[in-house]
């Protein structure tokens, strides 16, 4: 009798599982990151294709020829590559646990991630003070998101930034400030390719008369 | 143990990167950002059609120089479903983006053709005073 109950409990389908599956903590983390930026990547793929179809609608306002200093979009675009290269020399450093090196780096990465974000408030304050805001036309409403948007991810990834230096200082380089630290890597770098885009599509081809 | 940290660096996900990668990822940067600027501030080619292609080739071959030495994709980070997710997302933009700028395009041309002319010849007279 207990000997057919055994069998019969073995043979019942299985819809969960009563052990829990164990896994590392974090281990999840990096694939989970890496949706979130895809899901971002399809934020801003919505945000080029509205250029696309707004982009040369000047309503008879400014055109983008007119508008665009392509030396300032030049230098910003300096400055985010610049700031991928620095922080690919913290993560070297990181993995190679020396805290100091890494936290160098990482001040010198934020330095040139305010410094994209200075010459980009700048560009804006220019544009909005030359009565082309983003109220003007439907192109430079769609400007005005699109890069805006890219500039408010720089922005909190440079809130992240300080947030993770303060915390690195505080606790040293532990697993979860690496793994912490290699999101960002992903979020930074991912940024600069979203900026490969913004400056060839929105600049340089919007600069063409 | 050793078995143990080869699943967490499986699990743990990215590859990490050289300095050698970083540095040669930096360079082919720099080189695909400085001839796209060079060319279109320059003027050099007469034909802006033939520009605007060569820039929008190079920035998408630079878009794969960053995946590889920036974001190091690769078929093998976590166990491939990174690029899954890359190629699922690369599909369905493909989608978004051909598909509003071939509807948007068509609807424009078939549905003002006068109108279309009218503002366009305006900014033009206005660029020329």
């Amino acid at each position: 009798m207990a000997h057919s109950n055994l069998t019969a409990a073995d043979a019942a389908p299985v819809f969960w599982e009563t052990e829990p599956h164990h896994h590392a903590e974090g281990s999840s983390t990096m694939l989970g990151f890496w949706l979130y930026l895809m899901s971002d990547c399809l934020i801003f793929g919505i945000l080029f294709a509205s250029w696309g179809v707004y982009g040369r609608n000047f309503a008879g306002g400014p055109t983008s020829h007119e508008l665009f200093d392509l030396k300032l979009v030049a230098v910003n675009t300096a400055l985010l590559l610049l700031s991928s290269i620095t922080y690919g020399f913290a993560m070297i450093a990181v993995h190679a646990h020396r805290k100091a090196a890494a936290l160098r780096w990482l001040v010198v990465t934020l330095l040139f991630g305010l410094g994209f974000l200075g010459i980009e408030l700048f560009e804006f304050h220019h544009l909005i003070h030359e009565g082309a805001g983003p109220g003007r036309s439907a192109f430079l409403s769609s400007f005005f998101t699109l890069v805006g948007t890219h500039g408010l991810h720089v922005t909190f990834g440079s809130i992240w930034l300080v947030v993770l230096m303060v915390q690195v200082s505080a606790k040293g380089l532990i697993p979860a400030n690496v793994r912490r630290l290699e999101c960002l890597s992903l979020f930074w770098h991912f940024l600069d390719v979203v900026w490969i885009g913004v400056f060839t599509f929105v600049y340089l081809l919007g600069s063409m008369a | 143990m050793s078995a143990q940290e080869h699943h967490h660096h499986d699990a743990g996900g990215a590859p990490h990167g050289t300095r050698r990668g970083y540095l040669t990822g930096f360079l082919l940067s720099v080189l695909l950002t400085a001839v796209p600027f060079a060319l279109v501030m320059s003027g050099v080619i007469a034909d802006q059609r033939i520009t605007a292609a060569i820039v929008a080739g190079l920035a998408a071959v630079q878009i794969v120089v960053h995946m590889i030495y920036f974001l190091h994709m690769n078929t093998r980070s976590e166990n491939g479903w990174s690029l899954m997710a890359l190629i699922f997302t690369l599909v369905i933009l493909v989608i978004v983006l051909a598909g509003t700028l071939w509807v948007m395009i068509n609807m424009n041309h078939y549905m003002m053709p006068p109108m279309i002319e009218q503002p366009a010849a305006h900014t033009m007279d206005m660029s020329g005073m």
